[in-house]
């Protein structure tokens, strides 16, 4: 007979027993229904929206023609020549620093612009801003406003309501094929993908990343939404270490809105705050916070709860900007009674802009005086050197040469350092005694030569060091290389 | 029957283990939902594999057989037609090579670097293990990046070789010789190969013994010059190698030259012809005489 004894410390109910559902740390999310909003804000977010989609939608389809046989896409990340391509720039393997460089100048103009107007990326600009703010119209578009919406959700299944959640569904399907679908237009050629995308001959990659970036699309601005924000997404989080008290955020002006309370039509203003607690920021909120609260990091600053609250305030016969782009210091200020000030100039924000400036003139400068050539000189390692039958020691070299131009060009080759010595290319034969010889390449080509240097082992040390150069023809640029030439067992 | 004692958590409400490690206990929390039904689904997943793929090996009356499965998927059937593949389009730039003459080739700056790239890749597979890599050679196996040549160094004459071999037995056109083992066979004493050796030391230019030197000088004339020439600087038609520049390819140590000339060396070098593809011995001539030490 087995007998069941319980052990525990405390946290008993009445009868002794252990609670029976104990407590989940896990919260099931709560829908949320944002309510359509009017106003300045509402339409710049619009306008935002059209334009970084427009933006999204429409660049890969513009053409920058550029030679025979180089893709003519004006922004192409091109993995199978290994080129990016953007508009008049074009970047090499070799000089993947610049793509570095552009990342440290984004995250550096968002720290600036967040440091000034604050989480202005958050709520206009970021991606899953602008998707879900689309997903949000379109379910508007079906379902109706908030109060609609969520009569339908909480009511029977019916046809009205199985057509309206159907219809939804499927736009947004459609505009998350759209989307994961011109996300792989900027890696291969537009026009030819969208054809062959659909004849099945388009590369794998090309079918796996649309179907991720459909499932993503749909799934985060569908589904998942606020919680993104909350909860997989740094972004928030940093803006902790980017925001502080003078920085520019949506904030409600507790200085003059408490303290708060219903207000009939009669009532005086003296002696109480302008809100009187109508909740429609709350209504409009995509994160279903509540800016009354103060800032927090749910909030993202998309500055439709403005919009709700000056039209209320309208109503009501009172100034707009209850709840407005302010700093945290000047409602302080405000609070005690003192003078606000604002200062968009202060150390942080003075040491952004000169960041950005200094790394936007370095690699400005960087990109404008690189090579339009790639010259390395790779030496045999087997043998090291050859002698031959008159004595004299040899060593073979790989050229490589890359031409960077869509131009074909010319170089002349010439090898310097070593006294007395005989050159030639194989193709090209012999150079004359102190000269050069003459290398073509067409635009963009990547070519290998091959080079032998000979000279008399007397008076050279076991390794010495040569200098091969190039110069263009045309241009009289000049690139050159460095590489050992030996002539005996070290 | 043992007391069995139930230890719930009080912080989770949750039942643990029973088992305390120095004070430290393990919640009893069931399987996450999401975790058991993705085993379940890997269960189905292996049986499902077993079914279609290749699966059991060695059972009884299989003997080194395995089950192939509804699909008969084979790795090595595909590693064939992937090779397959690659050749078909290889065919394209091959037949380019075929086309052209070794010294177009070798002019024609886009074809020389497809037949150099091609060439590099088939000599570390074929050529590299004797000769060495980049051609370097090994005591027995000549370095082929100078400028001596036993047989012939022109674009042709490297063709040649490379179809025929030497001393190849299975092709009749192979270029052949043969030293004959002078010690072996008993034409020569030991005390007159000694001498010969001597003989042999100084047409190099090294250190050797005059009188041994003098005394093998009308035996030399004998024996020896009819293949290697009276002057010792070998003779290209019969392969007979220059004796007095500094490659040794059996050794250039008195105790090897004497083994040369006792036992002969008469080494092989297979014929390509047939076991690589007529692009890819064309691209090995190209290699090999842009290695360094190609004749005009």
């Amino acid at each position: 007979m087995t007998k069941v004894t319980l052990i525990r410390a405390g946290g008993t109910d009445a009868s002794g027993q252990p609670p029976k559902h104990p407590p989940s740390l896990y919260a099931k999310r709560k829908q949320i229904y944002p309510k359509l909003a009017h106003g300045t804000f509402r339409t710049l977010k619009w306008v935002v929206m059209a334009v970084t989609l427009g933006i999204y939608y429409l660049i890969p389809w513009i053409r920058w023609p550029r030679g025979e046989g180089i893709p003519d896409q004006a922004v192409l990340a091109d993995f199978q020549g290994e080129k990016f391509y953007f508009f008049f720039l074009e970047i090499w393997p070799q000089e993947i620093y610049f793509l570095g460089g552009l990342i440290i100048l984004s995250a550096l103009g968002l720290f600036l612009v967040t440091s000034l107007f604050g989480r202005v990326w958050c709520g206009y600009t970021c991606p899953q801003t602008v998707w879900t703010d689309l997903y949000i119209w379109v379910e508007r578009a079906f379902e109706g406003d908030r109060a609609a919406r969520m009569r339908l959700d909480h009511g029977p299944t019916n046809f009205n309501k199985v057509w309206r959640k159907t219809g939804k569904h499927a736009v947004w399907l459609l505009i998350a094929f759209l989307t994961g679908g011109a996300f792989i237009l900027y890696w291969h050629d537009a026009p030819t993908i969208a054809r062959t995308f659909f004849t099945g001959e388009a590369p794998l990659t090309a079918y796996f990343f649309a179907a991720i970036l459909t499932f993503t699309t749909y799934a985060l601005a569908g589904t998942m939404r606020e919680q993104v924000c909350t909860y997989l997404c740094p972004w928030p989080r940093i803006q902790g270490a980017l925001t502080d008290e003078h920085a520019l955020n949506v904030t409600y002006r507790y200085d003059r809105g408490e303290p708060r309370g219903p207000h009939r039509k009669d009532q005086s203003w003296e002696g109480r705050g302008d809100c009187i607690d109508c909740k429609q920021c709350v209504q409009v909120c995509p994160m279903g916070i509540d800016i009354r609260d103060g800032a927090q990091l749910e909030c993202i600053h998309c500055a439709l709860c403005i919009d709700a609250c000056d039209d209320i305030m309208k109503k009501v016969d009172r100034p707009t900007g209850l709840i407005a782009y302010d700093t945290d210091a000047a409602v302080e200020a405000r609070a005690c009674g003192q003078k606000p000030r604002y200062s968009l100039l202060r150390t942080r924000t003075v040491l952004y802009a000169v960041l950005i400036a200094a790394l936007s003139i370095l690699m400005l400068w960087g990109y404008t005086s690189k090579s339009t050539y790639e010259f390395n000189v790779l030496k045999d390692r087997s043998p090291p050197f050859i002698r031959l039958s008159d004595g004299r020691i040899r060593n073979g070299y790989t050229l490589k040469l890359v031409n960077k131009s869509t131009d074909s060009r010319s170089v002349d080759v010439s090898v310097l350092g070593l006294p007395d010595m005989d050159f030639e290319i194989i193709g090209l034969g012999d150079a004359p005694k102190g000269g050069t010889l003459q290398l073509s390449t067409p635009p963009h080509g990547v070519d290998r030569f091959r080079l032998l240097v000979t000279a008399s082992p007397e008076g050279l040390p076991a390794r010495t060091t040569l200098t091969v150069q190039i110069k263009d023809v045309a241009t009289g640029e000049t690139a050159v290389a460095d590489a050992p030439f030996t002539t005996g067992d070290q | 029957m043992t007391d069995h004692k139930q230890d719930i958590d009080e912080v989770s409400g949750v039942e643990t283990t029973g088992h305390s490690w120095d004070g430290i206990k393990e919640l009893n929390n069931p399987l996450p939902r999401w975790w058991l039904y993705i085993f379940y689904a890997t269960i189905v997943w292996a049986i499902g594999y077993m079914i279609v793929m290749p699966a059991i090996p060695a059972l009884p009356g299989m003997g080194m057989n395995n089950t192939l499965g509804i699909s008969g998927h084979s790795d090595r059937a595909e590693v064939a037609k992937q090779i397959q593949e690659l050749h078909t389009e290889r065919a394209t730039a091959g037949s380019r090579l075929v086309n052209a003459s070794l010294s177009e080739i070798e002019n024609d700056m886009s074809l020389q670097q497809f037949a150099l790239a091609m060439g590099e890749s088939a000599f570390g597979d074929n050529c590299a293990t004797c000769h060495g890599a980049g051609g370097r050679g090994a005591k027995g196996y000549p370095m082929l990046a100078d400028d001596i040549w036993l047989w012939d160094g022109t674009l042709d004459g490297i063709e040649y070789t490379l179809r025929h071999g030497i001393r190849h037995a299975e092709d009749p056109d192979t270029r052949r010789n043969s030293m004959p083992a002078f010690g072996r066979d008993g034409m020569l004493t030991p005390r007159e190969i000694d001498d010969l050796v001597q003989y042999v030391l100084n047409l190099a230019g090294r250190d050797a013994d005059r009188a041994a030197v003098d005394r093998a000088a009308p035996i030399f004339a004998t024996q020896c010059v009819s293949c290697h020439s009276a002057d010792g600087k070998g003779n290209r038609q019969l392969g007979a190698p220059n004796l007095t520049d500094h490659e040794w390819v059996f050794g250039g140590d008195p105790r090897d030259i004497r083994q040369s000339i006792y036992s002969a060396r008469n080494a092989h070098m297979p014929a390509w012809q047939g076991r690589l593809d007529d692009p890819t011995i064309k691209a090995l001539a190209v290699y090999v005489h842009s290695l360094g030490g190609g004749e005009k």
